[in-house]
């Protein structure tokens, strides 16, 4: 038990440590509204790692997560700017992310080409798509779309709850779902997979259908904390969740992680910057801090894999 | 397990000593010891004037021992002259390459071996016979003394071997030392001064070619007697299962199969390694499904286009290199075992864990598995139990046809005995087995009836008791039969 989940205890553990040495030398950390505030603007992280990590344990990657993310957050907003209702920008922000995951899945799993050029290229092309269209203007929201059109405290209670539901839901059906068992054997070995009767063509391209989808709810997650959608939302997205699942112990060869390490990934590289703050540090080391943790977590996968 | 046990081999200059001996002989490793891939444990080599303990690949290429392996192992995406130069010399790091004299020195090398061949053509777009001649062409540059060729024909057509045995007269007149490997037999006695036939990793001797005939070089080659340890057959062949007739597959190499296995027999398949044999188990299975030709399953007309097709069919397949298609070593024995039967096990893709380790508990109980529970992982088992879990995955479909490649390659002689068991076990309960070894031993003592193959497709089909002399003969195509 130890042994095999000896990555997600070492994150658990140095986040801990974290947490406990803000609690002893900077305890306003833990001031509730801005502790709730900072938590609150991680979910839509947390939901495009759940994404991307089933598109890594397929040994897959998917760089246009960012670029999928700021599209349909353009879109949401359209329709919300249009005076529709919340549920219809939802639904119209999910259908998209799911057009885009299916162009990719459709290119990785039929035609075989490698997942890392092929979303390089998506994420090139919506992104300049979308600074053509919207000329990188800021779309104000009508009323009633930030935070839900009820108090900021509900609002953030609801994303939180959104988001930690599908952490759950999803964590469950990758352990009791026959589907969840298909991914971690197709991202092992996808030929003994095929000769076991599993289709990994059609594995991968849903995951990558799936990834559209939950980056569309991301979208409108992040969409209703603020009162106006930035078309440029999910500029860096893809290095935050690759680097999060990383660090949580998603092997990047494939069939192995799970989405709680994910969890823990995430909540350690989020708060680094935060807790420079409290220890009156220049913010500067946000990202000399975060490489070092991706880097330690990388070495630790070889040296382990140089021990076997 | 030793490879080789006590082996002398003696190459003469200008000199073209075949060596022979079934699949796992020992060829191979010998070759490896040559050309420094491996190193002996015991013994010395003695290359011209140098008597040597072991030697590392680039000394080997130094002493002017070179290689040609039936997959050239050339750089697609060069030049054949940039092929050639680089095998000629290593180039310091930052010397510039001369291309002028680098080409004229590849198309003198082509036209020594009679190659037509453009020193601008790129690897890739040359057949796999021409790579074959620009390997040689790089031996030759290298200055070697020593040429091996590992089954240099198996891809060849007629006219293409004329040109490479023409090839290989001339580097004998030259003075060349070249050892030849063949399963053909007619080629040694069209090539070969004389002949090393290796069996179970020992030389039985080396003969002049002239002093032996095709028979005598069969008897020497297969010359043990079949170890009666073997579980014995106790029922009678039933039903037909499997019908096969005129099966065809360009991709796989396989045409015109006809063949039959019964309930509660094990059909044992012969042959020697690229006959076909894993290719028609690749077709029966879906993985490059047929293009011509009837699969008959318990009387009835089926067609199979996909592995799932056939484990629906009640086909299964336990396939050649279990390490790589057969147990994901990463997963638990139990996640392993039920991976082909989720939905019939799993209705509605619910995963049942209580379920799951029961049937897995059974398996453990039944092939004697050993390993601590259903929960320990694949790649902590030994190659035998590995086997068993494999097994237990195509068991657990509950098939009509079971196919085993290779079921006791890389397991050690206990775990092979129960294996065995295993087998037999299952071909009484009433399964058709289509068992493929290579082991020669093995399928004599296994098999109700022995189909070899040879070629692509079936040139016999014998009975369980064969001699291990007529079946060899017919994977070499020694039975009255013309050879391709």
């Amino acid at each position: 038990m130890m042994r095999k989940y000896s990555r997600e205890f070492t994150v658990a553990g140095a986040l801990a440590l974290l947490f406990i040495s803000l609690g002893i030398f900077a305890p306003n950390f833990y001031e509730a509204q801005p502790l709730l505030s900072r938590f609150t603007s991680q979910m839509p992280a947390l939901v495009a790692a759940i994404g991307i990590t089933l598109v890594i344990i397929t040994r897959q990657i998917d760089i246009s997560i960012g670029a999928q993310f700021s599209m349909c957050a353009v879109v949401a907003g359209i329709v919300a700017a249009a005076g529709m209702p919340l549920g219809v920008a939802v639904l119209a922000a999910i259908g998209t992310g799911i057009v885009m995951g299916a162009f990719n899945g459709l290119l990785v799993a039929w035609l075989g080409l490698p997942s890392i050029v092929v979303t390089l290229a998506t994420m090139v092309t919506w992104n300049e798509a979308l600074r053509l269209w919207q000329q990188g203007r800021l779309m104000p929201l009508p009323d009633g779309i930030q935070w839900f059109g009820i108090s900021q405290a509900a609002g953030q209670g609801i994303v939180i709850g959104a988001s930690v539901t599908l952490l759950l839901a999803f964590a469950w059906a990758m352990k009791n779902l026959a589907t969840g068992r298909y991914v971690y054997a197709t991202g092992t070995d996808a030929e003994a997979a095929r000769l076991a009767g599993i289709n990994p063509k059609l594995t991968t391209f849903g995951v990558f259908v799936l990834m559209g989808a939950l980056a569309g709810i991301a979208a409108v997650l992040n969409m209703v904390q603020s009162p106006q959608v930035q078309p440029n939302a999910g500029d860096g997205l893809e290095l935050k969740v690759i680097a999060a699942a990383v660090v949580g112990g998603v092997a990047i060869t494939g069939g192995r992680g799970n989405l709680w390490g994910v969890l823990l990934g995430l909540l350690l590289l989020a708060n680094v910057n935060p807790a420079l703050t409290h220890f009156h540090q220049p913010p500067y080391w946000e990202r000399a801090i975060q490489g070092l943790v991706i880097l330690l977590a990388v070495v630790a996968d070889g040296l382990r894999r140089g021990k076997k | 397990m030793r490879a080789l046990k006590g082996v002398s081999f003696e190459l003469m200059p200008g000199e073209v000593h075949a060596l022979l001996g079934e699949n796992g002989a020992g060829k191979s490793t010998l070759i490896k010891v040559i050309t420094g891939a491996h190193a002996p444990d015991e013994g010395v080599l003695t290359i011209g004037e140098e008597q040597l303990r072991s030697l590392t690949p680039a000394h080997a290429r130094a002493l002017g021992i070179a290689c040609i392996y039936q997959q050239p192992a050339l750089f697609p995406d060069l030049t054949v002259a940039e092929n050639i130069g680089l095998r000629l010399k290593k180039p310091a790091p930052f010397s510039v390459v001369k291309r002028a004299a680098q080409r004229e020195k590849a198309i003198e090398l082509l036209k020594r071996v009679g190659a037509e061949i453009s020193p601008d053509a790129e690897v890739h777009e040359l057949s796999m016979p021409e790579q074959q001649l620009v390997e040689i062409a790089c031996a030759l540059g290298s200055g070697a003394r020593i040429v091996i060729m590992d089954e240099p024909t198996a891809s060849l057509t007629q006219k293409e071997q004329h040109l490479l045995f023409g090839v290989v007269r001339d580097l004998r007149a030259n003075g060349v030392g070249v050892v030849y490997i063949s399963h053909r037999l007619e080629e040694i006695f069209a090539l070969a001064d004389r002949v090393t036939v290796l069996r179970d990793g020992e030389s039985v001797g080396t003969h002049a070619v002239k002093d032996l005939t095709e028979s005598a070089m069969i008897k020497l080659m297969v010359g043990r007697e079949v170890a009666t340890l073997y579980p014995p057959a106790e029922s009678e062949p039933g039903e037909v299962v499997l019908s096969l007739r005129g099966i065809t597959c360009a991709e796989g190499g396989v045409h015109g199969v006809d063949l039959e296995v019964r309930a509660g027999e094990i059909l044992g398949m012969a042959g020697l390694v690229g006959a076909g044999r894993t290719e028609l188990a690749r077709v029966l299975f879906g993985i490059t499904p047929a293009d011509s030709g009837e699969i008959h399953l318990k009387g009835e007309k089926v067609s199979i286009a996909t592995p799932r097709d056939a484990i629906s069919q009640g086909i299964a397949y336990v396939p050649e290199d279990r390490r790589r298609h057969g147990v994901i070593l990463e997963m638990p024995i139990a996640h392993n075992i039920t991976m082909a039967v989720h939905p019939v096990l799993f209705p509605g893709t619910w995963l049942r864990k209580k379920r799951e380790s029961e049937m897995a508990k059974d398996f453990i109980r039944d092939l004697g598995i050993k390993a601590y529970g259903p929960e320990a992982p694949g790649g902590n088992l030994s190659g035998g139990n590995q086997q068993k879990v494999s097994v237990s995955r195509w068991l657990a479909t509950k098939p009509k046809l079971l196919i085993l490649d290779e079921p006791t390659q890389g397991v050690d002689v206990g775990a092979k005995s129960e294996i065995h068991r295993i087998i037999r076990e299952l071909a009484k309960e009433g399964l058709a087995v289509l068992m493929i070894s290579s082991d020669l031993p093995e399928v004599l003592g296994m098999s109700d009836r022995i189909a070899v193959m040879r070629g692509g497709t079936v040139t016999a089909v014998l009975p369980g008791g064969a001699d291990a002399h007529d079946v060899m003969s017919a994977a070499l195509g020694q039975n009255g039969k013309e050879v391709a």
